[in-house]
């Protein structure tokens, strides 16, 4: 069959879903970023919310989330993401409302915002891409580099001693009585997108239900701040980050996961 | 022979060339060009595009969801 007669309309199985822009987007080559944002609005877009829907941006790499996201937006000052979508969803008890946030975002200047927004229960989404790095300002060490991880700040490596431990600070939040679902993906294959996919979805379906803070992790690479292209980062994500990153759900239904 | 025929239409000139899709592909399909885009990035095409299934997997991994994806079901 000619290639010509495969590509019609009525034959087409996957495209970018629509609430997507056709904005290039701001990323690396090979950033999980672009495969995150694009599951996220695949999800509203299969839920019917486009319209219901209020996203929080974060400061970082993802700063210019509301360029390429076709929803709602809100840009939040640096870590203050989970305090903006807890005012928003207060004022529209009725929307679905998520934060888009990165590891410095969230696990740095943010933590005090994070870690009250989880253990008051709000009743949002918190979506956590996780790097390990400080991406967007060059490479620095965040709270979430790995030990003997090089980054432009700890060019001979992450030492314990001097620069303390890497914070998992996804365990930490799950020990929360206000979370009701948490859980840890990537993106990195074909198998993971789909399973990280239907962590997010849950997610979304929880808050429809008013059960509580639901929060997914997603592991990512950042190639350029790793100093690796963009299939080696991946690689290295598998063999150094997931060992201490375990993928899986951390606590479902409000009960934590054995 | 396979029962389903593929074809994936990368846009080019948003492909950056990252190579993600080049692994996830079950039957080697896709490739880096020889050529640039205009950004001056390898974009991805079908080098053998007989072996295409349509399974969407590398139009799933792509950060930049420039891959469509479109399938036939074989009738002969």
């Amino acid at each position: 069959m000619d290639i010509k007669d495969i590509i019609k309309e009525e034959n087409l199985v996957y495209s970018k879903t629509k609430l997507m822009t056709d904005n290039v987007l701001s990323y690396c080559p090979g950033c999980g970023h672009g495969t995150a944002h694009r599951i996220v609005m695949e999800i509203i877009d299969e839920m019917g919310l486009q319209s219901n829907t209020i996203g929080i941006a974060p400061v970082g790499c993802s700063v210019l989330a509301y360029d390429f996201m076709n929803i709602d937006m809100i840009q939040a000052a640096h870590g203050r993401a989970p305090a903006v979508a807890t005012g928003v969803k207060r004022t529209w008890p009725d929307k679905t409302v998520f934060t888009y946030q990165g590891d410095g975002d969230l696990a740095a200047i943010g933590t005090a915002e994070t870690i009250h927004a989880c253990n008051r229960g709000e009743n949002i989404t918190i979506i956590f891409i996780n790097n390990g790095i400080y991406g967007m300002t060059g490479g620095q060490m965040a709270p979430t580099t790995l030990e003997g991880m090089k980054t432009s700040t700890s060019p001979h490596g992450r030492d314990l001693k001097k620069m303390g431990n890497p914070l998992k600070i996804t365990e930490l939040i799950a020990q929360l009585p206000g979370t009701y679902y948490v859980s840890r993906q990537a993106v990195h294959t074909p198998a993971a997108v789909r399973k990280a996919k239907k962590a997010i979805r849950k997610a979304f379906e929880i808050q429809q239900e008013n059960k509580g803070l639901t929060f997914v992790e997603v592991v990512s690479n950042c190639n350029s701040g790793w100093k690796l292209p963009p299939v080696k980062s991946n690689q290295w994500m598998v063999e150094n980050m997931f060992p201490f990153y375990q993928l899986g759900d951390i606590k479902v239904d409000g009960e934590l996961v054995k | 022979m396979a029962r389903v025929q593929g074809a994936i239409v990368v846009d080019r000139e948003r492909c950056k060339g990252c190579e993600v899709c080049v692994p996830a592909c079950p039957t080697q399909v896709i490739e880096l060009a020889n050529e640039v885009n205009g950004k001056g990035y390898h974009y991805a095409y079908m080098a053998n595009p007989d072996a295409c299934t349509g399974c969407s997997n590398c139009a799933i991994v792509c950060p930049d969801g420039v891959i469509s994806v479109y399938r036939v079901k074989k009738t002969a």
